[in-house]
């Protein structure tokens, strides 16, 4: 009787200083990694199975960021102070054209630094040469263009040169960088004659493609002079290019469709080019958004991967577990090294996606000429991904290997 | 002085049809210092029994006190604590993780103390040196033979310094060359004071033991002592 008592005074006494220590975070660390290295073949291929998901998703931010980055560029080098006038719907019906003297109009108007146009040349078609059956156009179009034209549109001259006002007056023409390529003519030293609306023309020049003003990349330009002359162009002008300050772009935009047809404002259309670049990178917006959906979606099956490898891990070291136990882990210490380990694991993936992610972006831009860009917080997310990711797969694994009792574990051996 | 183990009519029924009562009413004490060799036939109790000393397994009726703590009062918490500051274990199958030096073997025993990986090597290395075992601290367990990776194991158990190592037949997945070094360590480590508590199947060895506790259909048939024993208990098994 005497005995049971003072042992139970010490028990008590004994009891408040029974406490399970804390793991460092370098020993959860060490534990889970030894626990993955023991399967390493398992823990590469089902990290594998995350890094494709994460690898995919850097790579559609990644290569959507570069492009952006490009259009950026592109549009700092262009910048963005040129308009477009052309003649919009009309109500009255009929082809609808810009008046004769649009260009002079628009020259007087303030703080404009350059004008010029374009005139569509109807019923006139190029061809390579005079044989060939008039229905194969190539979907060319035919346009008188001013001398001041390469210039208000930031264009340049891949080959040979371009009109001046001498060339302009003679059966001379310039091709827009798709024109030539489709028409199949790279040489412009005077040996290459074009078919064009039943007259001889000398190849003088090629264009580069012309970002701000696409539809002439598709297009032969011939002087305004010999177009009337040789082609029957009535003079008036189907496009307007027009360029000031990007301060002025504004101002300069509410007063260009009076200007150019003060009885019938309405029907003009104005637009600026670099908008509609910026926009066409927008566009590919929703494709990234798909392709990000995909990306989660291999993330997510990755995932599934992960809780598989571990349910198995569980199963496979239920001795271990016992022994752990047995030594003076508490249920938290297992759940914490299992969860550890499958966090580990998914984060692995996650790196090395990461990593893949990223040098399949700085090919492929590089493949492209691009600028490469990589927000930070792309990775940032991938490595957050993958720890919900690995934290979500560990769970149930993590707790069914702590939920385990020590003797079970231990017998199963 | 109080025993670090005590136990009084305690039992352990398996549920089941019909319930197995692995342990009918043990009472027992166990001093410090001891060495205790529990025999008896396959199925009579005497896993269970370790485990309950261990406090891996909790008895359905009666009281269990380890190093002066009722068992029955502590959370699972606290005898993860316990176990992992006063018990140490050793089974049949070593249970050391495949691909790992035995210096870690041992040093990963004392996870659980909050020692730091420093403290813990250098206790590995010494607890090593102890076993016999200080020119294969580098080695892995399939470097090792079985005898080696039992004394790793015993290592292991030792190097927290509890104050009752349990082992449950450390000779059975042994040859009787490397299960008898194992037992003239464990006679060793109980000269120097350590309280041990071993089941086994091996009456040559149970012979040599200070005190053997037979068991029987969860009962303690007998409680002997060698005429030499130097810690005559009071108290013990009826
Ligand atoms: N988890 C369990 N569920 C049900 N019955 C069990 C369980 N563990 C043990 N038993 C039963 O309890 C009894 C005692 O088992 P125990 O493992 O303690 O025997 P043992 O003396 O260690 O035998 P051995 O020498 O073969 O290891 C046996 O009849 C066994 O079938
Ligand atoms: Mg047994």
């Amino acid at each position: 009787m005497r005995r049971k008592d003072t042992s139970d005074g010490v028990s008590r006494l004994a009891q408040s200083r029974l406490a399970p220590s804390r793991m460092r975070p370098a020993d959860v660390l060490r534990v889970a990694f030894s626990g993955l290295r023991t399967r390493p073949l398992r823990a590469v291929l089902s990290a594998l199975g995350i890094a494709v998901g994460i690898a995919a998703m850097v790579t559609v931010v990644g290569i959507s960021a570069s492009s952006q980055e490009q259009v950026n560029r592109q549009l700092r080098e262009l910048g963005t102070g040129l308009l477009t006038v052309s003649p919009g719907t009309s109500f009255r019906g009929g082809e609808p054209k810009l008046p004769e003297n649009s260009v002079g109009m628009v020259a007087r108007i303030d703080r404009v630094q350059a004008v010029s146009a374009i005139g569509a040349v109807e019923d006139a078609a190029v061809y390579r040469n005079e044989a060939i059956d008039a229905n194969r156009t190539n979907a060319l179009a035919v346009y008188a263009a001013d001398t001041a034209l390469l210039d208000t549109v930031s264009g340049t001259v891949a080959a040979g040169r371009w009109l001046d006002a001498a060339l302009a007056e003679y059966p001379a023409v310039v091709l827009g960088s798709d024109a030539a390529m489709l028409l199949g003519i790279s040489r412009t030293d005077g040996s290459v004659d074009v078919w064009l609306g039943g007259h001889w023309f000398t190849v003088v020049g090629v264009l580069d493609p012309v970002p701000l003003a696409p539809e002439l990349d598709m297009s032969v330009l011939v002087g305004w002079p010999v177009a009337t002359e040789l082609l029957g162009f009535d003079g008036a002008p189907t496009t307007v290019y027009e360029l000031s300050a990007e301060d002025d772009v504004a101002d300069v935009r509410g007063l260009l469709p009076a200007t150019v047809n003060p009885s019938n404002p309405e029907e003009v259309a104005v637009s600026r080019p670099s908008d509609a670049l910026a926009a066409q990178a927008a566009v590919d917006e929703t494709l990234t958004t798909l392709l990000l959906a995909l990306g989660a979606v291999a993330l997510l099956v990755g995932g599934i991967g992960v809780a598989n490898t571990m349910v198995i891990a569980v199963l496979e070291r239920r001795s271990e577990v016992g022994l752990r136990r047995a030594l003076g882990a508490t249920r938290p210490h297992i759940r914490r090294q299992f969860l550890g380990e499958s966090i580990l694991l998914a984060g692995l993936g996650g790196v090395g996606g990461a990593a893949l992610g990223g040098v399949v972006t700085a090919v492929f831009a590089a493949s492209r000429e691009w600028q490469f860009a990589l927000p930070v917080w792309v990775l940032g997310g991938a490595a957050g991904a993958t720890v919900v990711v690995g934290a979500l797969a560990g769970v149930y694994p993590a707790a069914r290997a702590a939920r385990m009792p020590p003797t079970a574990a231990l017998s199963a051996a | 002085m109080t025993p670090v183990v005590h136990l009084s009519g305690v039992s352990r029924v398996y549920p089941g049809q019909p319930p197995v009562r692995a342990l009918d009413g043990v009472s027992l004490d166990v001093e410090y210092g001891e060495m205790v060799g529990i025999v008896g036939p396959s199925g009579s109790g005497k896993s269970t029994m370790l485990n309950i000393l261990g406090t891996l397994d909790r008895a359905d009726s009666g009281d269990v006190h380890v190093d002066g703590y009722d068992v029955a009062a502590l959370s699972d918490r606290q005898l993860s604590a316990l176990r992992s500051r006063r018990i140490g274990f050793v089974f049949q199958q070593f249970f050391l993780a495949p691909g790992v030096s035995a210096l870690d073997n041992v040093a990963d025993g004392l996870l659980y103390t909050g020692l730091s990986l420093r403290k813990r090597r250098a206790r590995a290395r010494q607890t090593l040196q102890r076993v016999g075992l200080a020119d294969r601290v580098h080695h892995r367990p399939h470097e090792l033979s079985g005898g080696q990776r039992q004394r790793v194991a015993v290592a292991r158990a030792l190097a927290g310094r509890p104050s009752l190592l349990l082992a449950d037949e450390p000779t059975g997945a042994l040859d009787s060359a490397s299960g008898a070094a194992v037992i003239k360590l464990l006679h060793e480590l109980h000269a120097a004071g350590t309280t041990i508590v071993v089941i086994t199947h091996d009456h040559d060895v149970a012979r040599e033991l200070p005190r053997q506790l037979h068991i029987l259909d969860g009962r303690i048939s007998a409680d002997e002592r060698a005429e030499r024993s130097a810690a005559p208990a009071p108290g013990g098994a009826r």
